[in-house]
């Protein structure tokens, strides 16, 4: 029974042309303008890949390092006595202080002087204590103490970190492994000092310009079998910064025993968005709002036109079970929306990331997992948009007032979060978490790191939901429009 | 001229047709409600926590016309689409033959509704913003004297915003007559509203600036911006007036195409 009621509204479905044309049009929309002159970069091949670091993953590195060899068996302590930051002025000429959560001065113990090597490292934080870090990714808060005096202690591979408030009591914060660690490595003192960040227009967003930070330093012993007395300090800048503005000068003084060390940059995993580079494949899917508006429209009229030309009563009186005509309706119009959005959208992503990388943008890599997710997310998302549309159609049996409903409570909220930069950025990220829109969330590809300073706003890629918990917000949407749906069927007279 | 109605018989008989549907007053109520409680709300959601804060209190307070565009859309989208969807359109072509004048009419009709609603939606979000603001910061140690509605950069963002709306409800009567479809103009009008700014960057950073020129959401709510103007694409005034012919190329083709079409 049901199967053949299914069969109708197919056959309802398709031989409607002005419906079939719109969908076929929806398709070629989220591919055309994945296919456009989508983003203008200025990369040949790889030369804007990102550093990899010892996962595999893409990171930062650049710091002002301070350093000798430290042997398997040594200990590098310090005393940080003061961190300053500074940026660009306003008007270009001189600086002017401010306060950089994420400025980092410590010490550090690293594989090599590459970019992109394994280490492990002490720091005082401009805004967030003190922290172990280690090898990029790895982040450790240190307890509370308000130390100023940090050390490494290295025991084979092995690297344990200490902070003290006085330099008598020692108080352990982590300890890691880096395997492969030669039997001298580089150690000594960093100074680096990450993009500023400020609030601009509403929202917060990236100076664009790299901070600069100063520490002063005393007390900076090394211990070891083979330390020597009169060991010279070398200072490199590893990874000296680039950019659009003047490279910040980096520099260290060595005044009897009081080093005054000057660094720019981060230590950190890298990221895309508003203090990154590059472009996610969610770029790709600019065309995705018309695919969606044209196939809303076209569910929407599914279930209305029924009501306009009083086919409605045909329909009920053939299958007197009237949730099953509406389940009918929304399998055929689940379906065909997750056919051509899954077509769609897996070509725009496949051949919009070529076209991307043709013009030159940098678009970060993804597992095929993840962009498998994407596509079939979209394509679900898309699906499931209609499905709410039908049901919509349903309780307000006019097209017009169900097409109105269901564009603002799906295309505004994610203009509203996503294009227009009037929002504060918290109230965009409810939006993101509470209305249907929260199921785009599966185009995320991106992970937020809470020690890299950078806006994670949803108009940067970074939405408050996990991929799959955004779509449940959706599918929660559409079985409320589905229950009320159901419920005025049969409650009402058609 | 026997036969031939006036204007002004015509438009009496449209305004009769406005208002005894029930879905009018409703529709202009909620143009009223979202508008102005949209506005209360992103106001209550601001902050500005230091001088130089950079926050734009006109955009803030009247963020709801972000929302209240798409009733008022509606509004313009029913103004003819019911007519269409019930065959009323034939009744009405019959009455008064001459097409250009039943377009006028309902354009008048419409706009004389729309005003007054978007003027009560639009000064009541932005005295409610003037209450709410200082609470949250916007205050002049931080660099916001206290505007008065009547001072320049607050009366135009105000002004304008009455003037957005009813020209957005214009601009869905004029996509309705072009398509015919009440529903499917609904996605047109507000497709050409929200989409704009989403597509901006498929034509490359050169391209995508002028397609934010001539989008008419981006160019008709620069209207509201009372800081930075000069970083805007368009001036305030002119981003107005791209909605402005939006509106009335809208209407030319909407009329064309009714002279030309069969109802």
């Amino acid at each position: 029974m049901i199967r053949a009621m299914i069969h109708a509204e197919w056959v309802k479905f398709r031989t409607v042309r002005g419906w079939v044309v719109a969908v076929v049009v929806a398709v070629v929309a989220i591919i055309g303008f994945a296919l456009g002159p989508n983003g203008q970069g200025t990369c040949n091949g790889n030369s804007c890949a990102p550093t990899l670091g010892p996962g595999g993953e893409a990171v930062q590195d650049s710091f002002y390092f301070v350093h000798q060899p430290v042997t398997s068996d040594g200990a590098i302590t310090v005393r940080v006595t003061s961190l300053t930051s500074t940026i660009p002025s306003f008007s270009g000429a001189g600086t002017r202080r401010v306060r950089v959560p994420w400025a980092k001065a410590g010490i550090i113990l690293t594989a090599s002087l590459r970019q992109g090597s394994a280490y492990a490292a002490m720091m005082i934080t401009g805004g967030n204590g003190v922290r172990m870090q280690y090898d990029y990714t790895g982040d450790i808060a240190a307890p509370p103490i308000a130390a100023r005096w940090l050390r490494l202690v290295r025991s084979g591979s092995t690297i344990t970190g200490y902070e003290s408030a006085d330099g008598v009591r020692w108080v352990r914060v982590g300890s890691v492994v880096l395997p492969g660690l030669s039997s001298t490595a580089p150690g000594g003192l960093f100074v680096t000092s990450p993009q500023y960040s400020q609030t601009s227009l509403g929202v917060a967003s990236i100076n664009g310009s790299l901070s600069q930070s100063t520490a002063t330093f005393d007390h900076v012993s090394l211990t070891g079998p083979s330390i020597g007395a009169g060991v010279a300090w070398t200072g490199t800048d590893v990874g000296a910064p680039g950019g659009p503005a003047a490279p910040p000068v980096t520099a260290y003084t060595d005044a009897s025993g009081q080093f005054t060390v000057t660094g720019s940059g981060d230590i950190a995993p890298a990221v895309s968005g508003a203090s990154g580079i590059g472009d996610t494949i969610a770029q790709t899917l600019l065309g995705l709002f018309v695919g969606l508006i044209l196939l809303a429209v076209v569910a929407a009229m599914f279930m209305t036109a029924e009501y306009r030309r009083g086919l409605i009563r045909v329909t009920l009186a053939a299958s007197p079970q009237r949730g099953r005509a509406l389940a009918a309706k929304v399998v055929v119009i689940g379906a065909v929306t997750f056919a051509a959005g899954l077509a769609g959208v897996a070509v725009a992503v496949l051949f919009g990331r070529r076209a991307l990388r043709a013009h030159g943008v940098y678009v970060w890599p993804v597992t095929s997992l993840t962009e498998l997710r994407v596509i079939v997310g979209t394509a679900a998302a898309l699906a499931v948009c209609s499905v709410i549309a039908v049901a919509i159609g349903t309780v307000l049996r006019r097209g017009a007032a169900a097409v109105a409903t269901i564009i603002t409570l799906i295309v505004l909220p994610y203009v509203l979060a996503v294009a227009i930069p009037v929002l504060p950025l918290g109230a965009a990220d409810w939006l993101m978490r509470v209305t249907p829109a929260a199921a785009f969330a599966v185009e995320q590809t991106v992970i937020q790191y809470p020690q890299v300073s950078n806006v994670y706003a949803p108009a940067y890629g970074y939405f408050p939901l996990p991929p799959w918990a955004g779509f449940c917000v959706l599918c929660a949407w559409a079985l409320g429009a589905l229950a009320l749906a159901t419920i005025l069927l049969h409650k009402r007279d058609a | 001229m026997r036969g031939a109605a006036r204007l002004s018989q015509t438009v009496r008989a449209e305004w009769a047709k406005a208002l005894t549907i029930r879905s009018t007053l409703a529709l202009l109520l909620l143009l009223v409600v979202s508008t102005a409680g949209a506005g209360i709300a992103s106001a209550s959601a601001a902050h500005c926590g230091y001088a130089g804060c950079g926050q734009d209190p006109g955009r803030i307070t009247l963020l709801g016309v972000e929302a209240g565009q798409a009733i008022a859309a509606i509004a313009g989208v029913l103004a003819i689409g019911n007519e269409y969807s019930t065959g009323m359109i034939h009744v009405t072509l019959a009455a008064t033959p001459q097409r250009v004048r039943v377009l006028t009419a309902k354009a008048i009709v419409l706009g004389a509704l729309v005003l007054p609603a978007a003027a009560v939606a639009v000064i009541s979000a932005a005295l409610a913003g003037q209450f709410i603001l200082p609470g949250r910061g916007f205050t002049p140690a931080h660099g916001y004297p206290t505007l008065a509605l009547t001072d320049g950069p607050m009366l135009r963002a105000v002004l304008g915003s009455v003037l957005y709306l009813t020209l957005v409800s214009l601009l869905s009567l004029g996509v309705t007559c072009i398509v015919r479809d009440a529903a499917a103009a609904m996605g047109v009008a507000l497709g050409l509203l929200y989409l704009f700014p989403l597509l901006g960057p498929a034509f490359g950073p050169g391209w995508g600036w002028h397609v934010l020129q001539i989008a008419p959401m981006m160019g008709g709510l620069d209207i509201q911006v009372t800081l930075g103007v000069h970083a805007l694409p368009l001036t305030p005034w002119q981003g107005l007036g791209v909605v402005a012919l939006w509106a009335s190329g809208a209407l030319l083709l909407g009329d064309l195409a009714l002279q030309l079409r069969d109802a």
